[in-house]
């Protein structure tokens, strides 16, 4: 049973394409992992699924309906939801509260009511405190959780970033490089993370650098070059596709 | 026929001047991020500068040199100490400041000045010049042609000197010209010099016709950021079409409509305008990258 | 317990509109002060449109001239109320701020300025043009509200000036309540989340064109309302109030005292009350003095006065 589906996604910026005519699919509870060189298409390509570009070409299909552009606010209702790779958190704003924003959903209401601070809006904030505070929990940040976000480390807001899309409850989480910038023990505390989620059922598209994570946690690998999908299977068929090792892995063994 | 003529006549020499405000908003803006509200400031100092120099005794021309001159000098000092110290500050600070500054110059010409209207002799006489039943004053060919040589000097200063391409690049991608070797610092310097001093000249050129005080400044501001964000903020083509649609919409409402609602036109096609193209006639549309 | 900002705030706010006519020198200053409530319950719409949302208007005194004149209004041509005069024009400005919203707050920074500020100055041709309803730019006379002839017969003697001075700091401190509600409820959170970042605000569910124009609708009202106690108390009213300096007094306002917190915004709105007040000696530095100060604060105080002295005080104390 399909989740989420790409068929043909394209866009051109300035005449150039940035992406060609990508299609796959993930499964609920499946890891599909994105890869690729620098400027391969893969931010833009989760761009396009998020609604936060106009796709040129191609469908993107949720749960059987066709949500291709459809902004993000309406996907996040319809269990999409991702992470930045330039984070995008709330700056001004602290851990805890960066957290809640992730219940919208859930914790608004009337305005009316939260002007004139009534017991139901008092709930509903209340709700999702909690709920925000067992998250920061989660991703080892309770200790920061009244800091302003904008003092946390790159590490740090990865992680909130993380801890803020799940409070969505997403059916698919999209996750921009989640472990960039993360020493060594972060990256394996994010690597459980991920999978833990996976196995609650959420379907993941990651896009991540650190192969070694790739290729422990995916379950199955897109590979993308200059915008095209060039390869395409479970990590060990993609890692002895030549084509793979000639674009990506070569460079990035001969690097180490 | 005739009666239309006049009313796109002088929609055309008031259409002048806003091209000329709107442009200075533009060069500062492109240099800087910055939209300088204090910007009809300088069209007034040019104007009353001129006036009191003029009345000291020199002549006109000289009177008109040191009025730009002046002009352009407060519009680096303004640079100095409102602008640099508040780089990176959020757009509504900005605003903040450019509008103190700008009551400041007001507050300040009021001093150093008076509180009188103002004017000098037009530069080619008073008398009408007749054109298909339809009357232009010299001085509205002195407005039309002043801007039209602006505009010509600024393009080819942009396009063929080293220097004009330098200012382009900055306000195209300003770390990029950083890094290849451009003076930043220097470029709104000379943003600011080039914007104050244009802004003096539509004073000049202006005054005889409209007269001054020390507080025409902030209408003309109105006009000429309506003007720029008509056409679309940082480019100076918009700058001159913007200016020119709003010059003559006005001129056609105070002729056929009412004169009292003139201004209204004006904002309510900038309204209907945004609604349909949000970032102006000849705006670029931007897309954060995340 | 300790205190949470939103009681403390509110306890300061009210310990000084009770207090402080104990230290006025003359009873000038009971208008004084009461404009100075008027003042700080405008600002702090613009602290929730602005400080919180992020969104630019400069147009807002607009909303306080159809505030204002619902009040000069109303009570002659439909015989209503001086008080249901202010509901009438709260009403017909979240009316017209959410039809003018749901075009304008698609535009961003400068281009919604100017969308704003040409809406402000629409309204207020309106009132200077339409003479035979608004009696144009000379200004036009504002029924009494009635209360203080009522308190007198229920046995509260107040001056005029008591009067206003008392009801105007109520109604800021109903104004500021209602405000810092909203800022910790789910409303607030996700308008200053969609200030910090419109796409994650998206991502995580919030239509952001919805809660602009929320914003927007709640502080025209704030604005209408102001506008209709500046006329209730003067009994008089002029375009002015709907005029483009009024607009950026009340920005500067806010974002000099600090647009991000109701105390800091409601003390802008004090001290640029004040200024003139106390410049009348040197009327002729007043704008010298004015512009100097907008242009100070907002280089040096980058955050505005009241939450960039907080900072210090607790970067000093940690
Ligand atoms: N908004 C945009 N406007 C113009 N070009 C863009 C835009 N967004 C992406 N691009 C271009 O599309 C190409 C793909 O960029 P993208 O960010 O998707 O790469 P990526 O695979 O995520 O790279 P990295 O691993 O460095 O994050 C690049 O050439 C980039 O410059
Ligand atoms: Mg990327």
């Amino acid at each position: 049973m399909t989740l989420l589906q790409i068929e043909g996604l394209g866009i051109s910026f300035g005449g150039i394409a940035a992406v060609k005519d990508v299609s796959f699919a993930v499964k609920p509870g499946e890891i599909v992992s994105v890869i690729g060189p620098n400027g391969a298409g893969k931010t833009t390509l989760f761009n396009m699924i998020s609604g936060v570009y106009l796709p040129g070409t191609g469908r993107v299909v949720l749960n059987g309906e066709d949500v291709t552009a459809m902004s993000p606010h309406l996907l996040a209702r319809r269990g999409m939801c991702r992470t930045f790779q330039n984070l995008q958190v709330f700056q001004s704003m602290t851990v805890l509260e960066n957290t809640i924003a992730g219940y919208h959903l859930q914790e608004s209401g009337s305005v009316l009511a939260d002007l004139l601070n009534l017991p139901a809006s008092r709930r509903r904030a209340r709700t999702a405190e909690a709920g925000a505070r067992t998250l920061l929990k989660r991703v080892g940040l309770e200790r920061a959780a009244e800091r302003e976000a904008g003092s946390l480390s790159y590490g740090s807001l990865k992680r909130l970033e993380i801890a803020r899309a799940m409070a969505l409850n997403p059916k698919v989480l999209l996750l921009d490089e989640p472990a960039a910038g993360c020493n060594a023990v972060e990256t394996e505390e994010i690597d459980h993370l991920i999978a833990e989620i996976a196995a609650s059922g959420v379907a993941i598209l990651l896009v991540e650098h650190d192969m070694k994570m790739v290729m422990r946690i995916s379950n199955h690998i897109v590979v993308l070059d200059h915008g095209e999908k060039i390869a395409e299977g479970d990590p060990a068929t993609v890692s002895r596709n030549p084509a793979v090792i000639a674009a990506y892995l070569g460079a990035e063994n001969a690097a180490g | 026929m005739s009666e239309l003529l006049q009313f796109l006549l002088s929609g055309v020499t008031v259409g002048a001047v806003y091209a000329l405000v709107a442009l200075g908003f533009t060069i500062i803006y492109n240099a800087s991020d910055v939209v300088n509200f204090a910007q009809g400031e300088f069209v007034m100092l040019g104007g009353m500068t001129t006036v009191f120099v003029h009345a000291a005794g020199a002549p006109l021309p000289l009177a008109v040199l040191a009025a730009i001159v002046l002009t352009a000098a407060l519009g680096v000092a303004m640079n100095k100490l409102a602008i640099e110290p508040a780089r990176g500050a959020p757009v509504v600070s900005l605003v903040i400041i450019t509008i103190g500054a700008s009551i400041f110059i007001r507050g300040a010409a009021q001093l150093i000045f008076d509180k009188q209207i103002h004017s000098f002799p037009a530069f080619s006489g008073d008398d009408p010049i007749r054109i298909m039943g339809a009357t232009i004053l010299p001085q509205s060919l002195w407005v039309i042609g002043g801007a039209v040589a602006v505009f010509i000097g600024l393009w080819l200063f942009f396009t063929r000197t080293l220097l004009g391409r330098a200012v382009l690049a900055t306000s195209n991608n300003r770390l990029a010209a950083q890094l290849v070797g451009i003076n930043t610092t220097f470029v709104m310097t000379l943003s600011f010099a080039l914007s104050a001093g244009i802004g003096a000249l539509a004073g000049v050129l202006v005054t005889p016709i409209t007269l001054t005080s020390y507080d025409v400044g902030l209408g003309l501001a109105l006009k000429g950021f309506a003007a720029a964000m008509l056409g679309g903020m940082g480019n100076p083509k918009g700058a001159l079409v913007g200016g020119l649609a709003l010059g003559l919409l006005e001129g056609l409402t105070a002729g056929y409509i009412s004169s009292q609602y003139k201004d209204a036109a004006a904002f309510i096609v900038i309204l209907a305008v945004l609604f349909f193209l949000p970032q102006g006639l000849f705006g670029r549309k931007s897309t954060d990258r995340v | 317990m300790r205190l949470t900002q939103k009681s403390a705030t509110l306890l300061a706010l009210a310990v000084i509109v009770a207090l402080a006519p104990l230290f006025f020198p003359s009873s000038f200053y009971y208008r004084v002060g009461a404009l100075i409530f008027v003042n700080g319950l405008a600002v702090t719409g613009i602290v929730i449109l602005t400080g919180w949302a992020g969104q630019i208007s400069l147009g807002h005194a607009g909303f306080a001239g159809i505030g204002a004149y619902a009040c000069a209004l109303a009570p002659v041509h439909l015989g209503l109320h001086p008080a249901g005069a202010v509901l009438l024009g709260a009403a017909i400005s979240a009316v017209l701020a959410w039809l003018v919203g749901r075009p304008i707050l698609r535009l961003k920074g400068y281009y919604l300025a100017v969308a704003s500020l040409g809406m402000g100055i629409l309204i207020s041709m309106v009132l200077n043009n339409e003479r035979d309803l608004t009696r144009g730019p000379d200004g036009i006379d504002v029924p009494d509200l009635g209360l203080r002839g009522a308190l007198k017969a229920a046995g509260l003697d107040l001056s005029n000036g008591q009067f206003w001075y008392f009801f105007c700091g109520i109604a800021l401190l109903l104004g500021a309540w209602l405000a810092l509600n909203l800022f910790n409820s789910p409303t607030g959170r996700a308008l200053r989340a969609l200030h910090g970042s419109e796409i994650a605000a998206r991502t995580v569910g919030i239509d952001v064109a919805r809660l602009k124009l929320q914003a927007f609708v709640i502080s025209a009202v704030y604005a209408s309302v102001s506008g209709s106690l500046l006329a209730l108390q003067n009994k008089f009213i002029t375009p002015d109030v709907a005029g483009f300096m009024h607009s950026v007094e009340m920005v500067t306002m806010a974002v000099l005292g600090g647009v991000g917190s109701v105390a800091g915004a409601i003390f802008g709105a004090a001290v640029l009350t004040l200024l003139p007040q106390v410049l009348t000696v040197f009327a002729e530095y007043e704008q010298l003095v004015l512009g100097t100060v907008m242009v100070l604060v907002m280089i040096f105080l980058r955050e505005g006065v009241v939450p960039s002295i907080l900072r210090k005080i607790r970067g000093a104390g940690e």
